[in-house]
């Protein structure tokens, strides 16, 4: 490769527009569009065909239903809040660790990590009803369900990410004789950091699930809750209410979630 | 056939300065779950201090595993490697290692990728870094310091793999198919690029390749390597001037060294 060459791949790289992640009002335009288009179907079809409103609210019973009960809502929105990451960061803090151990202690892997792999497929949330046996209805159980949906995939992403090193580069990391501690930190982490972040996107949209599930078994607060309070009383338009808020904070959870992965881990964000 | 005793290098032995790389009757064999293979078999080699050794042989030569043997990667299943006339019993801070995909790790700029070995190693970082603006200055890749690998092309990663292994100023070099990934003209600019740090930098180079006209063009001596076993066919000595120029693939010099280890490795 000549200089001139040289020179040439540099601009082709200045010139090049890396695309943005992020959504334009351009590209809402279509998908707002239709959900306001079949928002009013769903306005014509109560009114036309006269459906009970304690059997399907009409949208605009819906909006009613969030301004008059805008503070029960807020209130029981920041109780499930608190429930999912209480539960999820609980996970974290366990999860990761775990998987260090069990990568590096041989013994681990061939006792506990067969068993956690094995667990991961019973239903957690089937637990839910057991924990609220020994633990009661407070909002401990449904952390603990939010804890249990979490941990498997971030236990199971980190493990495979901390194993997902090119044997290449543990070449180049062992012609260096280059100790345990430096093949943590400068390799095997950062090589798992994208892994880690595949186990928490899909951990945190399990945890809205858990804590909603925990709060069905038996609570007194919670969106969960209040679906099921709102429902048995016939108050369906409170019950939609919590229903997009649900729905909503998993998205801004989710996407909250993928912002601070584009933070951490620029490098594999897009691949 | 015992091509050892008649060598033509064996009658340099004495100009060369130094015995760097001593390896004595090397076995390495490998089980596998269809029977045991050979892949080194009986392998005896001098390297010279500062020489430029080509490994060139057709795949399953071993010509990667005996440069896994140099650089204490692998244990031989027999026989012995002297560096600097000690044995080689682990990985030595004195050797860079090239390998043929250029490995850099994607969250470090392509500075903190050269500087890795210095982190490791715990060298004064100032000066490594000033040492690693050298190195990527010689390549041509003092632009790119604060790029990451992943918006390079191959060839500018690879540049900034061979700064990687030399940021240490090892005395050896270890090469495995350090350019078989590239296309063929950065594959000839990146030769006479090693060529003109090896000419500032003395160094021992150990470069691994299946390409004849590459091994040729760069080294003191070609090593060609014959397949089952793996195993030293001959050593060809390459007695074309330094330093060395891409025309010279014309001379007819080199169409007959060409020839030569095209013949033994038994490849038309």
């Amino acid at each position: 490769m000549t200089e001139q060459t040289i020179s040439q791949i540099d601009t082709d790289i200045e010139d090049e527009v890396i695309p943005e992640g992020g959504w334009s009002i351009k590209d809402s335009i279509a998908p707002l569009g239709t959900f306001a288009v079949l928002l009013l179907i769903w306005e014509g079809c109560t009114s036309y065909f006269a459906i009970p409103t304690w059997l399907l609210p009409a949208p605009s019973e819906i909006a009613k239903a969030f301004i008059e009960w805008r503070g029960e809502l807020w209130h029981h929105t920041l109780v499930t809040l608190w429930e999912t990451l209480a539960g999820f960061a609980l996970s974290i803090a366990l999860a990761i660790p775990l998987a260090v151990l069990v990568v590096y202690s041989p013994f681990l892997r061939k006792s506990v990590y067969p068993l956690l792999l094995g667990l991961q497929s019973v239903p957690k949330v089937a637990i839910a009803p057991l924990l609220a046996l020994w633990i009661g209805f407070g909002v401990l159980p449904k952390i603990l369900v939010v804890f249990l949906v979490c941990f498997f995939p971030i236990v199971v992403a980190t493990a495979t990410g901390l194993t997902s090193v090119q044997p290449a580069v543990m070449d180049l990391i062992r012609s260096l004789s280059a100790n345990q501690l430096q093949t943590f930190a400068k390799i095997r982490f950062p090589a798992a950091m994208p892994h880690i972040f595949v186990g928490l996107k899909i951990a945190i949209t399990f945890a809205v699930i858990g804590a909603v599930i925990g709060e069905f078994v038996g609570a007194e607060s919670g969106l969960g809750y209040l679906i099921l309070a709102s429902s048995s009383q016939a108050h369906t338009p409170v019950a939609f209410a919590a229903l997009v808020v649900l729905t909503i904070m998993s998205i801004v959870l989710y996407y909250a979630m993928e912002s601070i992965e584009k933070l951490a881990v620029p490098w594999a964000v897009g691949e | 056939m015992d091509v050892s005793d008649k060598l033509p290098h064996e009658t340099k032995l004495s100009k060369r300065p130094a015995d760097k790389v001593v390896i004595e009757k090397l076995h390495k064999t490998y089980l596998t779950s269809s029977g045991r293979t050979v892949a080194l078999q009986d392998v005896s080699l001098t390297i010279g201090k500062d020489e430029f050794i080509a490994l060139v042989g057709p795949s399953g030569c071993g010509k990667s595993t005996l440069l896994r043997a140099i650089s204490a990667l692998i244990k031989p299943s027999k026989g012995k490697i002297l560096i600097d006339g000690a044995p080689l019993s682990s990985p030595s801070n004195q050797v860079g290692i090239v390998f043929q995909q250029a490995v850099l790790l994607p969250w470090r700029t392509v500075l903190d990728n050269v500087l890795l070995p210095a982190e490791i190693l715990r060298l004064d970082l100032v000066k490594a870094a000033a040492r690693a603006r050298d190195l990527l200055n010689m390549v041509g890749l003092s632009e790119f310091e604060a790029r990451y690998p992943g918006e390079l092309s191959g060839g500018m990663q690879q540049r900034a793999a061979i700064c990687r292994a030399l940021i240490h100023n090892p005395s050896m070099l270890l090469m495995d198919e350090p350019f078989a990934a590239l296309d063929a003209l950065t594959r000839e600019e990146l030769g006479l690029q090693l060529l003109r740090i090896w000419a500032a930098e003395k160094k021992t180079i150990v470069f691994v390749t299946h390409n004849i006209s590459e091994a040729i063009l760069l080294a003191d001596r070609v090593v060609a390597m014959s397949p089952r076993p793996g195993r030293i066919s001959e050593i060809v000595s390459v007695d074309l001037p330094r330093p060395r120029t891409l025309d010279m693939e014309f001379l007819p010099e080199f169409k007959s060294y060409s020839d030569r280890v095209r013949a033994v490795i038994g490849h038309g």
